[in-house]
């Protein structure tokens, strides 16, 4: 039984790439947290999942040309949040729009990946997140984007609280509701590029999703519901960094998995919904 | 567009909404043109029409939403749009709420302060316009509920709660007695009364049933052969006319008791009416 646990976890939890990892945990969990809830109101979670899809060809080809992944993956989230922003109102043909430039970019992404060694070699932590390998500059990266967002949020809340959940109210009163969604997916695709090093593009849900899901079940004030999310996301990132040192499992596994479970229990035992 | 009158300033509000010469097209195609009518304060109208002649569109008219192509609308005394602040709008996709976590509290509170930009606390002030809202709708057991939770009339109410937070003077209502059983339709009802009578409100309904709405209008805007008219329940009530209106052979009964019903007339063989022959409806068409 001793295999399974590493003796040194000790060790590996003080070394400065698991204090790097906390440090963006922090990070990643105040981007998700916030715009996880208005992702769920605005019946975006397709479009969020979609995102991170569409952003693999941009990172598989920023290896390929040399450059940072998160530069590509970034530009090609914003081109496909932008495009995704303009698409038709009607959620039928929206989501089917979205699902075929999803597949294509996943494609893509792909092909990318081929066409140079590098690329294929980053291909997996691209998919699946390598959040042990995260850098300063992306630490930096992370913490100006947060607090761009922080203030675009304090100038946005009230107005982008209200098309999200009455459009057709919210327009009436003059609310610049097809300017504040070209705004929701340009944030979105930020907070996909932020999250992505964590988890990857296939389990980047996990965070922006489910920990919303989860406190909107247990808090009754948007407000509340963001603090909440931010902290199930904290919790769901550092346990999942702590029990990666100590057993042999890949931490974006355990951090889904944590992820998950919170869901899962609040599900079950908040008795509002029906089970699945 | 035509440009405002001096006169008609927003602080003289004679008329509520007057229509002159109002056309609207939407993708080449005429929805309804030729509108001339004024309708009163203070009044409870209803919107009738069947389907796809332009009831929902003459309402986002009202709003100016949609951009007129001929003639002018104006509304509490300014042209359509400019006064939306005033105006208390349910559109009727309420169902939308269903599985909403939101509770009626912060739904109500985005009908007071959602078009603040910037950062701003929730004021105790605020909170009891909320709460007084809540109270009209008689929804103030229900004011931590989650929008998901509630009832079909529970939800409308709740929608017409987050109109009244920011006291219109106007309040407009797109099918509001749709998919409600008839006890919710009673309340809605009179709750629509006690806001005309009480808070001297007036009201627009959008309905294509006017039993319910009967004890209370004081008139009806009907769409018929492609032009909106206005006139006072006592001309709307004609057989020939709600005839031409429903699609459909009607009566209008008055019970001994002096309450007023339209109903399909017992003698129809179901034979569809054509509500489209110009010459049969050229006689309601007395402009006002």
């Amino acid at each position: 039984m001793t295999s399974l646990i590493n003796t040194q976890w000790t060790q590996i939890l003080t070394s400065d790439f698991m204090l790097q990892a906390f440090i963006a945990g922090i990070l990643i969990a105040i981007a998700c947290g916030m715009m996880g809830y208005f992702t769920i109101i605005r019946h975006s979670t397709f479009a969020a999942h979609a995102l991170a899809h569409i952003g693999l060809p941009g990172a598989t080809g920023a290896v390929l040309l040399g450059l940072p992944v998160a530069a590509g993956l970034g530009a090609f989230a914003l081109g496909g949040a932008l495009v995704i922003g303009t698409l038709g109102k009607k959620v039928s043909e929206r989501e089917i729009a979205t699902g075929t430039v999803l597949a294509f970019a996943t494609g893509l992404g792909l092909f990318f990946a081929r066409l140079s060694s590098s690329a294929s070699q980053q291909m997996q932590a691209i998919l699946f997140g390598s959040i042990l390998t995260i850098s300063t500059a992306q630490i930096i990266g992370f913490a100006i984007f947060d607090a761009l967002l922080f203030l675009v949020m304090c100038i946005v809340y009230r107005p982008l609280l209200f098309s999200s959940l009455d459009t057709e109210v919210a327009a009436a009163r003059g609310v610049p509701v097809h300017a504040l969604n070209i705004i929701f997916m340009a944030i979105m695709a930020g907070v996909i590029t932020v999250a992505v090093p964590a988890v990857g593009t296939l389990l980047v849900f996990a965070l922006v999703i489910t920990p919303a899901a989860t406190a909107s079940m247990l808090t009754r004030s948007p407000l509340s519901a963001m603090v909440v999310a931010t902290l199930i996301c904290l919790v769901s990132i550092w346990s999942g960094l702590v029990l990666s040192a100590i057993f042999p499992a890949p931490p974006s596994f355990i951090i889904v998995s944590i992820s998950t479970l919170i869901w899962l229990i609040t599900r079950l035992t908040s008795g509002q919904h029906d089970v699945l | 567009m035509s440009t405002p009158q001096p006169e008609q300033s927003a602080q003289t509000p004679t008329a509520s909404v007057q229509f002159s010469n109002a056309a609207i097209s939407r993708d080449g195609r005429t929805i309804w043109f030729n509108g001339n009518f004024t309708i009163p304060t203070g009044t409870i109208t209803a919107i009738v029409g069947t389907n796809g002649t332009g009831k929902t569109t003459l309402l986002n008219a009202e709003l100016g939403l949609l951009a007129l192509s001929q003639g002018s609308i104006t509304v509490l005394g300014a042209p359509a749009g400019t006064q939306n602040h005033r105006i208390g709008y349910v559109p009727q996709n309420y169902i939308s709420g269903l599985d909403s976590t939101i509770t009626v509290r912060q739904s109500v509170l985005l009908g007071l302060t959602g078009t603040r930009f910037g950062w701003h606390r929730t004021t105790e002030h605020q909170w009891q316009q909320v709460h007084e809202a809540i109270e009209v709708v008689h929804l103030q057991d229900y004011a931590n509920a989650r929008l998901g939770e509630l009832s079909g009339g529970q939800r409308q109410r709740a929608a017409i709660a987050q109109a009244l937070a920011s006291k219109p003077e106007l309040l407009l209502l797109d099918e509001p007695l749709a998919n409600l059983d008839i006890a919710s339709q009673q309340s809605l009802v009179d709750l629509l009364a006690t806001l005309n009578t009480a808070w001297h409100m007036s009201v627009q309904v959008v309905s294509h049933d006017l039993n319910m709405l009967l004890p209370i209008l004081t008139g009806a805007i009907y769409l018929l052969d492609g032009h909106p008219h206005y006139a006072p329940m006592s001309e709307v009530l004609d057989a020939k006319l709600l005839t031409h209106l429903y699609g459909t052979e009607v009566e209008v009964i008055t019970t001994p008791q002096g309450d007023m019903f339209v109903t399909p007339h017992s003698s129809a063989h179901h034979q569809t009416i054509d509500t489209h022959n110009v010459l049969e409806a050229a006689q309601f068409h007395a402009h006002c």
